[in-house]
């Protein structure tokens, strides 16, 4: 079991659909190193990859981080614009502000956030339009 | 059963193949949503889709599928197979449509399998 806190943090791009998945990717990799369970590795490999496309396809920028502890993986994603006007709608299954383009690529959905919080064990998420978005997640290692 | 089984009777053309590799196959998922293949396709399985984009490498990578499937004649960008390599995963295409290779597939006993709630 791991003693102390391990950080790592992804800056993600925007609209760059060629490297949208990596830092997920990476995540994955991390918790497999650090032995993980399966179940545990696929909710937050599911978090990541939804929290990147999210920040690739809406924000105008941002980042994602990743805290791993004895008890849990926690999860932060944080974006600089624009903002989401209200999260009760955005949380909702099928409700979509993506383009008609990025919908062709089979992203927007309107599954992104829903996905996020049916896998996290803690989920919070926090928005001002203008300003970004933050969202924070924890999965307990060992509830899966 | 073994990707090149699937390979041989679906008569699939490898578009990204790694030296070696022959994965075992679970089961089967067919969607074109990339957060709908994220949160319900199992690991092992593979992915009929006709996006074509680098993205569908990253989903592949994260569920642990054994093989992408494109259907309807879809060319993958160049971008895409150049991930595919790099990260090992293997691409066929097919002339086929989705429906069509779906249903060889069952056929052949590789049943649709979807993560439960």
């Amino acid at each position: 079991m791991l003693q102390n806190k391990l950080s790592y943090a992804f800056p993600i791009e925007a609209s760059d659909f060629t490297k949208a998945g990596d830092a997920a990717g990476k995540i994955k990799k991390i918790l497999k190193l650090a032995g993980l369970p399966a179940t545990v590795i696929r909710r937050v490999a599911i978090i990541a990859y939804e929290a990147e496309m999210n920040i690739v396809i809406h924000s105008v920028g941002g980042s994602l981080s990743l805290d791993l502890t004895s008890t849990r993986v926690e999860m932060a994603s944080q974006d600089n614009g624009p903002g989401i006007p209200d999260i009760d709608l955005a949380l909702q299954e099928g409700y979509s502000t993506a383009s008609d383009e990025v919908r062709a690529l089979g992203f927007g959905a309107g599954m992104g956030l829903p996905n996020i919080r049916r896998n996290a064990d803690h989920f919070c998420i926090q928005s001002e339009v203008g300003v970004g978005t933050n969202l924070e997640v924890w999965i307990d290692i060992g509830v899966s | 059963m073994k990707i090149s089984e699937i390979e041989e009777l679906l008569e699939l053309e490898p578009l990204n193949k790694p030296q070696g590799t022959d994965p075992n196959v679970a089961g089967g998922y067919a969607s074109d949503l990339l957060s709908d293949v994220m949160g319900k396709a199992m690991a092992d399985t593979v992915w009929i889709t006709i996006q074509a984009h680098p993205n569908i490498v990253a989903v592949a990578v994260l569920v642990e599928l054994s093989a992408i499937i494109l259907a309807n004649g879809v060319k993958p960008d160049q971008k895409t197979l150049e991930k595919a390599k790099e990260q090992d995963v293997i691409i066929y295409g097919s002339n086929k449509s989705a429906f069509t290779l779906a249903g060889e597939l069952y056929k052949a006993g590789v049943l649709g399998v979807r993560k439960q709630e």
